[in-house]
């Protein structure tokens, strides 16, 4: 889920990188054109930002789920060893 | 080398604290485990919501002993039954934590998700949210 959330923000950071390096090499309508796409990285960049900033609450509620999922599992094997451990439990 | 050094006196030396847990386990074990179910059946004990014992009130230094004693043994076998789960103690503990308190008589304590003592009553006891 986490890594989902971060690849786009690589994507354009990567994106954006490049149509600089273009932009050094052209010029006229190459250039606005670079620019154009250096601008789209821009809005993807500040896009992705944005995104980020529900990250937090899905990673903490993606632990708890995890957690539950563990415990739902052991469940069984815990009942067993407290069945067969009756001097401790 | 001196990495396989390493290694072979830690497995020494965890064979010798086992062989030595072993032969004190026996020795203690039924004076302990009376102790304990008797401490436990008063409501001197505790069970906790993380898997392990608690003195219930003030206790004594004999009280305080058996619920130590009994901890670590526990501990133990949370640490190898949570290797064979490929999960951490905290999760084996917490989980067999869910049974136990499942598990208590009517006049034993247990701890309640919000950390307080409860006396188990003749209905279903307060449990974790996570608990099955």
């Amino acid at each position: 889920m986490r890594a989902r959330l971060t690849d786009p923000q690589r994507a354009a950071t990567s994106g954006r990188m490049t149509a600089t390096g273009h932009e050094a090499g052209q010029s006229g309508w190459r250039a606005r054109a670079a620019s154009a796409v250096l601008v789209a990285g821009a809005l993807a960049l500040s896009g992705c930002v944005s995104v980020t900033a529900p990250d937090k609450p899905i990673v903490i509620e993606l632990n708890i789920n995890i957690k539950q999922e563990v415990i739902y599992r052991l469940a069984a094997d815990a009942a067993n060893t407290v069945e067969s451990n009756p001097d401790i439990f | 080398m001196a990495c396989v050094m390493k290694n072979l006196n830690s497995a020494r030396s965890s064979l010798l604290f086992g062989a030595a847990a072993l032969s004190l386990g026996a020795l203690a074990a039924p004076a302990v485990a009376a102790d304990y179910a008797a401490a436990k059946a008063a409501g001197l004990i505790g069970e906790k919501v993380d898997g392990y014992v608690a003195v219930v009130g003030a206790g004594d230094a004999e009280l305080r002993r058996v619920v130590d004693d009994t901890n670590i043994k526990r501990r133990a076998v949370y640490a190898s039954k949570a290797q064979e789960q490929h999960v951490t103690i905290e999760e084996y503990a917490f989980a067999t934590g869910c049974t136990l308190i499942a598990k208590t008589e009517p006049g034993e304590k247990y701890q309640a998700p919000n950390g307080a003592w409860k006396t188990r009553g003749a209905g279903a006891p307060e449990r974790d949210a996570r608990c099955p």
